[in-house]
């Protein structure tokens, strides 16, 4: 189980970062969804995985690490807030330039390849 | 009156000034006269103390933990630069409210001036050293406004810029010397480090240390090698000039090395370093003065060279140089802020500072006259005015003082020191109102109106008491002294007199006065010797230094930063990974703790899921559209694995979420081009792929490694699974943490949700009001639209659904604080009940059925959650405590009423309203002209006659 959860969180921060560092607007913003996933169940897993015993009082006598959940909670609906930011400005970019690319100055360097 | 007000109300009042802009100049001035006064009546109230010998204190914790607490402390020390800080202070306000011209903002000009005199009495009235250290900076950075307070001048930049530079890296330096001091005494309160000297001097960190904090107190007061940011500064207004440079802001540097004398002083270390840079500075300061043609300038040099010997006093490290240094700093206040002030008046009066096109004022401007000859006599050593008696004390110390062994460096030097001085004073008397009257001034001089005068005239008249009359200031000169020597030396018993007999210091005097009058008579040829040597130019050398740390800079931050987001996204990617790897590397692995939990196929089903899902975005992430749709797929997968590990919150938080986020992007995506194009080399992709793919192994390894581990200390989560019911009333343990363990932390996210959707309101808004509202209102859409966009089947189906939503909302709203739900995920499910109006019936239809702006339902969240962390301040709690209590109205069950659910109602609103506003920024862009927007929920009605369905429809 642990190493279905871990190699989740890796290839999810994989696949984001590749995504982030793609080079026009819309792709990074799903690359940077994709880590918001892969660090929201990261530190959700810092509470350990525990399979059926949720943080709801009962007469249950072993529950799962509440913390992380909070914590996690507000984070996912922060990183709402934030992706609509920076999809709005992305968009306004791309409004206004016509053009989505992230970098500042394409024909330079190596990234403009 | 308390210390603390006596600091705070300049800092209190500092926008007084300001806002009486409107009210006039006399009023601004006013207000600013009445703080300053009250704060100097506020210090006398503690006179009696002071005079007893007493110390007071004021203290309350701050930040105890680090040290940091909020200590003033009052004793003679301190009480005496505080007189002179708001006494000359309220002479410079009198005085600056007649200098300054009708153009200048006076409010603003004073607003600038409390809060630097603020930063200065906090300096002089600290007691803990991280304290002090925070008014330090400050008065670095109000120095700086009053400085640049000519903005349109650029010399008044630069200066300001230089002061602020050198000034505030020797802050920095400072705060390293503090810090260290601090770790040697084990404390950070100076009644504690000063009373541990040989601790302090026998430490190894001993050298550091000193060299740390002189280089604060040097940097400030303007000694060599830093001296040359003082005369720049004179760019500002004369009454700024006149109260940092006599007074204040230099004093500050010497004030600190007269409070750390107890500890620092006495040793070679000491003695080498502070000596010899005050000899430098006195000498070097007096020659340079004295070939300055602008009076300020050689006001300025002549302060450089008058700090120089405070400070040189202070290095002998004697109780008698304590003593000079202490008179000296009185005796250079009075006559040295008179003089700035006239040198204003004569630049108010004449419009040049300019010495080369003045001279025969003394009729023209017989009071101007009187007031700056003696206080100019006095700065040159003549007997009966003040500067005679402390010039004399420390030609006796220096005298007395031993360099290296030999005998006659330290008077020689101190004797060429006062011959300069004496020789400026003399220019400076000589060459502006003796001489014959000329008729080429640039404005017709005559005396300025009293408001001008009276305020030097005033010091004119102490520096003529104290030196006909030294015994008035021989108590307070000895009781300062007392408080500067602490414990570690008696107070030497000289008395203060004008006549000790035919001693030394005498013959140096008259030296130093007969060989004043001698250079002054041969200043022609001395000027051209001047001028023709050759001289390094203080202004250039600093640039030079400045442009090349610049250079260094940006040879270093480029290549990483070049504004590619791609390259620092790669960089940081990178140190993560390598940092991560280093820490790996060096630190223990524990063997694993926990056991491997098995894993049923329907686990590995739904991972497998995620992994295409991912991969799939990765190899096809040009189609947008597909990759979105997959990347649904990711979130609905992790929601899925939330509720197996037992996170029906997080859960159900990530789902609605997810439907919103979707809508979001492809309310974008209606906008952005459909598909990537293929720019990148093959090159660049494996070498992202290869950071991807570092990146993506190390979070595996890391999160692989401490899921088989227990953590190494106990969570505290066992706390709030032990008091959530007790404490917090509720059995959702994640959820009382939100509302109410952690309510804080809760309240300020939603204010940040807030923020961000009022930001992307004020973005729509700048978008649409740019030159991008014609392209959007005329735009074709690149995809071909439905012809019936609200079908009917859809709105009927919303409109339905609509009330179920809500009470579904409602009821997960409820049941929150027992169960999973409450106002985060209540709040998206009702936003996605109100989303779907939206997209079902069109925006026009919906917009006109909005009752509440979404703004106001976002302040309303907010607002209903800070209250509620108000309202435990009314029973003494303090802020968000919550309380519940159990109420049974008969017919229902017993039901439990909680503050935190008032919490939660906030928290409701402010994401309802949150996501709202963002959304509807970008349905607003959507908008195109020639399609009107239809006012009726539905395309095609029966109901309606088919015409005016398609006027609907704007076809």
């Amino acid at each position: 189980m642990e190493i279905l959860v871990a190699s989740a969180i890796g290839i999810l921060t994989a696949g984001g970062l590749y995504l982030v560092l793609r080079m026009r607007t819309f792709p990074v913003i799903l690359g940077v969804s994709l880590l918001t996933y892969a660090v929201n169940v990261f530190l959700f897993a810092s509470g350990r995985l525990t399979i059926g015993a949720p943080p709801i009082l009962t007469d249950a006598t072993t529950y799962t690490d509440p913390l992380p959940q909070a914590l996690v909670l507000t984070a996912i609906v922060i990183s709402f807030g934030m992706t609509a930011v920076v999809v709005m400005i992305a968009l306004g970019a791309y409004l206004g330039t016509n053009d989505d690319h992230v970098d500042d100055a394409p024909g330079r360097g190596e990234d403009a390849v | 009156m308390s210390l603390f007000l006596i600091v705070a109300l300049p800092f209190l009042s500092a926008l007084l000034p300001g806002l009486m802009n409107q009210a006039g100049r006399a009023a601004c001035a006013g207000v600013t006269f009445t703080v300053t006064l009250a704060a100097l009546v506020g210090l006398f109230t503690n006179l009696h103390t002071i005079i007893a010998g007493d110390v007071v204190m004021y203290r309350v914790d701050w930040i105890p933990s680090l040290g940091l607490n909020f200590t003033l402390m009052l004793d003679a020390l301190g009480f005496f630069f505080a007189t002179l800080i708001l006494g000359i202070g309220l002479l410079i306000i009198a005085y600056a409210r007649f200098y300054l011209a009708r153009e200048d903002n006076m409010g603003e000009f004073f607003t600038y001036l409390l809060l630097f005199q603020g930063a200065m009495v906090g300096i002089v009235l600290s007691d803990n050293i991280l304290l002090l250290l925070v008014f330090w900076e400050l008065t670095s950075l109000s120095s700086f406004l009053l400085i640049g307070y000519w903005k349109h001048l650029p010399e008044g930049r630069q200066g300001a810029r230089m002061a602020l530079t050198v000034t505030g890296m020797g802050g920095l330096a400072m705060i390293g010397g503090m810090l260290i001091l601090g770790q040697i005494a084990g404390s950070y309160d100076l009644s504690v480090i000063l009373q541990n000297r040989e601790l302090i001097q026998q430490s190894d960190l001993y050298l550091p240390a000193l060299i740390l904090i002189l280089a604060g107190c040097f940097t400030k007061s303007a000694q060599f090698p830093f001296h040359f940011w003082l005369p720049h500064a004179m760019a500002a207004p004369t009454p700024v000039s006149a109260y940092l440079h006599s007074a204040t802001m230099v004093k500050a540097g010497i004030f600190l090395m007269a409070r750390m004398w107890p500890v620092l002083s006495g040793t070679p270390e000491w003695f080498w370093l502070v000596t010899g840079a005050g000899l430098i500075t006195m000498v070097l300061g007096a020659v340079i003065a004295l070939f300055k043609h602008d009076l300020k300038a050689l006001l300025a040099f002549s302060t450089v060279s008058h700090l120089g010997l405070i400070t040189m006093l202070l290095g002998t490290g004697t109780a008698f140089g304590a003593m000079a240094a202490v008179f000296h700093i009185l005796n250079h206040a009075t006559f040295k802020a008179a003089l700035f002030m006239s040198a204003g008046i004569i630049d108010h009066e004449t419009h040049t500072r300019d010495i080369r096109r003045l001279g025969g004022l003394r009729h023209l401007m017989p009071i101007t006259f009187v007031i700056a000859t003696l206080a100019a006599l006095s700065m040159a050593g003549i007997p009966l005015l003040n500067g005679f008696l402390s010039k004399e004390m420390m030609l006796e110390e220096a005298y007395h003082t031993v360099l290296g062994g030999n005998h006659w460096i330290v008077p020689a030097l101190a004797v060429v020191g006062s011959l300069f001085s004496a020789a400026y004073c003399f220019r400076l008397i000589g060459h502006t109102f003796l001489g014959p009257q000329r008729d080429d001034y640039p404005a017709k001089p005559h005396d300025p109106p009293a408001g001008l005068w009276l305020p030097p005239a005033l010091l004119v008249v102490l520096v003529v008491a104290i030196g006909i009359a030294p015994f008035l200031a021989e108590p307070a000169v000895k009781g300062i002294t007392a408080a500067v020597l602490g414990n570690t030396a008696e107070v030497p018993t000289a008395y203060f007199k004008i006549w000790h007999g035919l001693v030394p210091a005498l013959y140096m005097s008259i030296v130093a006065v007969v060989g004043g009058l001698v250079v002054l008579a041969l200043f022609k040829p001395l000027l051209k010797l001047w001028d023709a040597a050759p001289r390094p130019e203080a202004k250039t050398i600093f640039e030079g230094l400045v442009e090349g740390v610049v250079r260094l800079a940006k040879a270093l931050i480029l290549p990483l930063h070049n504004g590619a987001f791609s390259r620092y996204a790669a960089v940081m990617a990178v140190t993560v990974v390598i940092a991560g790897y280093y820490a790996w590397a060096t630190g223990t692995v524990g063997a694993p703790t926990r056991s491997v939990q098995p894993a049923g196929a329907i686990e590995i089903a739904g991972w497998v899921m995620m992994v295409a899902a991912v991969l799939g975005m990765v190899f096809l992430h040009r189609n947008r559209l597909l990759s979105l749709v997959l990347i649904g797929i990711v979130g609905l997968m992790v929601s899925v694995g939330f509720v197996f590990f037992s996170a029906p919150d997080l859960a159900m938080t990530q789902i609605t979420v997810e439907v919103v986020t979707t809508i979001l992007l492809l309310l974008a995506l209606n906008f952005l081009p459909n598909e990537t194009p293929v720019e990148s080399t093959v090159l660049r992709r494996a070498r992202d792929m290869t950071v991807a793919v570092a990146g993506g192994v190390a979070a595996m390894g890391l999160s692989y490694h401490y899921l088989l581990r227990d953590a190494v200390t106990a969570p505290i989560s066992e706390f709030h699974l032990a008091n959530s019911y007790k404490g917090g009333g509720g059995t959702n343990v994640v959820n009382v943490i939100l509302v109410d363990f952690r309510g804080f932390d809760t309240f300020g996210e939603i204010i940040v949700l807030g923020i961000a959707a009022v930001l992307i309101y004020a973005l729509t808004e700048t978008l649409l009001g740019g030159p991008v509202r014609a392209r959007l209102l005329n735009r074709t859409p690149d995809k071909p639209l439905a012809g019936d966009q609200h079908p009917m089947m859809m709105v009927v189906l919303t409109r339905v659904a609509m009330p179920v939503v809500m009470m579904v909302a409602f009821y997960v709203f409820l049941r929150g604080h027992n169960e999973p739900g409450g106002g985060f995920i209540a709040g998206l499910i009702a936003s996605i009940g109100l989303v779907m109006q939206y997209m079902a019936s069109g925006y026009s239809w919906a917009t006109q059925r909005q009752r509440y702006p979404h703004h106001g339902v976002i302040g309303a969240g907010v607002l209903i959650a800070g209250l509620t962390g108000i309202g435990s301040w009314f029973v003494g709690k303090p802020f968000l405590t919550s309380d519940f209590t159990y109420v049974r109205i008969p017919p229902f069950e017993k039901f439990e009423l909680a503050t935190a659910a008032l919490f939660d109602l906030g928290v409701f609103l402010a994401v309802v309203g949150a996501v709202m506003l963002s959304l509807d920024g970008f349905s607003r862009l959507a908008r195109r002209a020639h399609v009107k927007d239809s006012d009726y929920a539905m395309d095609i009605n029966p109901a309606r006659s088919e015409n005016e369905a398609l006027k609907g429809q704007g076809v």
